[in-house]
């Protein structure tokens, strides 16, 4: 049994990939495997869509950039999508938490695996589940209209479109789930997760064009520009409506700023993500 | 800092060196300029009361805690700088279980083999044999959450060695097995020893362990207060233990100590003597208080006499008193 020859070294390729890829599938299969947070993920957003569509539906006025005829409910739905990108990031990287309290994380961290591979396997499997769920909502909401619950409209989404969608939401989906990975690394408990998420990731979500449009100026509207994730929102909407060739405005920015500002901020969160998994530290020992 | 040869040479004299080691946590200390080394092939334990310092060690030398002041070496390795090619070596078993509860114990050896680069045949034929030796075959399908504290200790210790490590850390392995399962344990750690020179660190506060290892620590408020076989620990207690109950034990410790010269000391409402010839000290002293003494009991010195000889704690008190 004992073959310390056939064991990949230490920085080998196989140490690399092979972690990863069993970390994310890791979390694929337990989040599946605990049926509340599958609903919890997917269910509350498509209620809030129903419910704030219907109600807001009257007193709703399109931003000048969108065409007059839009309900609010078209209006509401990429950030829906975005919503349930943002949920289901959550719930995977709050089970850092739950790893370091029933000890899984020690077992990993005292493995050969390198820290950025510990990071990237479980920033993968939250995004994978994330971008799911997403499209789920994405190709099955405005069939919601047959039972009276959602406006006939179009998403425009194409075949050839389907490529380029899901390669958004899988950026945005992998930058939220960075996001929740570097909240949930220093916490203590999962009650402090969620303190952080009402006071700051909803109040992000709900200020980043999603629920409600940026107006020309005033103070909101400069929170709205300065909020990153109004980039991952409005370029979503630009996906979803590519016909509709919206134009350029405050609060609307254009495709190519809205996919380099989602990079960046994608790619800063990782880097500090890395960064704090490399500490060791008392925190992480049970 | 050793020069290459020298780490050369520690490397074949000694599998897991520890020199200087202190830390902190906050204000307390909770280990105090250890050192000591630990030999191929061989079993060694750190014995010592909860709150000791065994479990900050094992964290460090598991490459868990960062290094505050002194060195270490694994196999030659350094732990400061060399973390990364010390986690291939070392097979951890933790106190607290590592496992997925959400998921079956073959998928927790599968993740884990992966974490090491295992896969395919050589995987499954590791799982296998790990399943095998620790009596686990027919609960590989069981969701490990579901599964006892004993059974959930022994997927863990399949767990640490999986990938062969040469060098094995247990954090109190035998917590929660019964006595059953603890036999089976050591029957199986000393076969890797033997058959397979895997050189074992453990943590463990049950003496009749300690009494498995080739040497031991004994661990006490962060200082290693005696180290040696388990043999030369007992012999250094000289001769044999007495442990005297009475009803007024101060008042009789005084008069032991008048007429004989030797002072006992108080442990745990009873007084405690170490004397080169017991039974016949065993008589005089019952000549000498026929009234005063309720009981005495003589016996060779056990493990936890060579840590009330080093201490002068009790087992159990020291581990209330820290």
């Amino acid at each position: 049994m004992n073959q310390p020859a056939s064991l990949p070294a230490a920085g080998s390729a196989k140490l690399f990939l092979l972690p990863m890829m069993t970390l994310a599938q890791r979390e694929v299969v337990r989040f599946l495997r605990q049926r509340t947070r599958v609903i919890g993920a997917l269910v509350q957003p498509i209620l809030f869509w129903i419910l704030f569509g219907a109600g807001l539906r009257g007193s709703f006025k399109p931003p000048e950039w969108a065409a007059s005829s839009m309900t609010y409910q078209e209006y509401f739905f990429p950030g829906v999508a975005v919503m349930i990108l943002m949920f289901t990031a959550i719930f995977s990287t709050i089970s850092i938490i739950e790893d370091r309290k029933e000890g899984f994380l020690q077992g990993v961290l005292v493995s050969p695996v390198p820290r950025i591979s510990i990071v990237l396997g479980k920033l993968l499997g939250g995004t994978i589940l994330a971008v799911l769920q997403a499209v789920l909502f994405i190709l099955l909401g405005p069939l919601l209209n047959i039972v009276g619950l959602a406006p006939d409209f179009e998403t425009g989404i194409t075949l050839a479109g389907f490529l380029p969608l899901v390669l958004f939401l899988f950026l945005l989906g992998f930058s939220l789930t960075a996001l929740g990975y570097l909240i949930a690394w220093p916490m203590e408990s999962t009650q402090g997760f969620h303190a952080i998420m009402s006071v700051f990731l909803m109040p992000m979500w709900l200020l980043s064009g999603s629920f409600f449009p940026a107006g020309e100026s005033g103070w909101l509207s400069w929170i709205i520009r300065a909020n990153p994730l109004t980039y991952g929102v409005t370029g979503l909407r630009r996906i979803l409506a590519p016909e509709a060739g919206l134009p350029s405005a405050p609060g609307n920015p254009s495709m190519s700023v809205c996919l380099i500002v989602t990079t960046v901020v994608c790619i800063i969160y990782v880097a500090i993500a890395v960064w704090m998994t490399l500490q060791r530290s008392t925190r992480n020992a049970r | 800092m050793l020069s290459k040869p020298q780490i050369q040479e520690t490397a074949l004299t000694s599998r897991i060196r520890v020199a200087d080691i202190s830390h902190r946590y906050g204000d307390r200390l909770a280990l105090n300029q250890l050192c000591f080394d630990v030999r191929p092939a061989e079993i060694f334990g750190l014995l010592g009361p909860n709150g000791g310092g065994k479990t900050t060690l094992f964290r460090l030398l598991s490459t868990l805690l960062p290094l505050q002041s002194g060195t270490a070496n694994i196999a030659g390795l350094d732990l400061a700088s060399q973390a990364q090619q010390i986690r291939t070596l070392i097979g951890v078993t933790f106190q607290s279980p590592s496992l997925d509860g959400k998921l079956t114990v073959l998928e927790n050896l599968k993740h884990q083999a992966h974490l090491y680069g295992i896969s395919g045949a050589p995987m499954r034929e590791r799982i296998e044999n790990a399943l095998q030796h620790l009596g686990l075959t027919d609960r590989r399908h069981d969701l490990a959450e579901s599964l006892s504290g004993g059974l959930k200790r022994r997927v863990e210790i399949a767990k640490g060695l999986l990938h062969s490590p040469q060098v094995l850390l247990l954090d109190e392995p035998s917590t929660g097995l019964d006595p059953g399962a603890r036999h089976d344990l050591w029957k199986y750690l000393k076969q890797l020893q033997h058959n397979e020179g895997v050189t074992i660190l453990i943590t463990t506060h049950l003496m009749e362990e300690a009494e498995h290892c080739d040497r031991l620590g004994i661990l006490h408020q962060g200082e290693l207060v005696a180290l040696g076989t388990p043999d030369e620990l007992r012999a250094s207690v000289g001769g044999d233990c007495l442990t005297i109950h009475a009803d007024h034990l101060e008042q009789l410790s005084d008069q032991i100590s008048a007429k004989f010269g030797v002072t006992p000391q108080l442990v745990n409402h009873s007084l405690r003597l170490e004397h080169s010839r017991g039974h016949e000290f065993l008589k005089e002293l019952i000549d000498a208080f026929p009234e005063q003494v309720t009981s005495v009991s003589l016996g060779k010195p056990t493990l936890e006499d060579v840590f009330i000889h080093e201490t002068g704690h009790q087992f159990w008190q020291a581990e209330e008193t820290t």
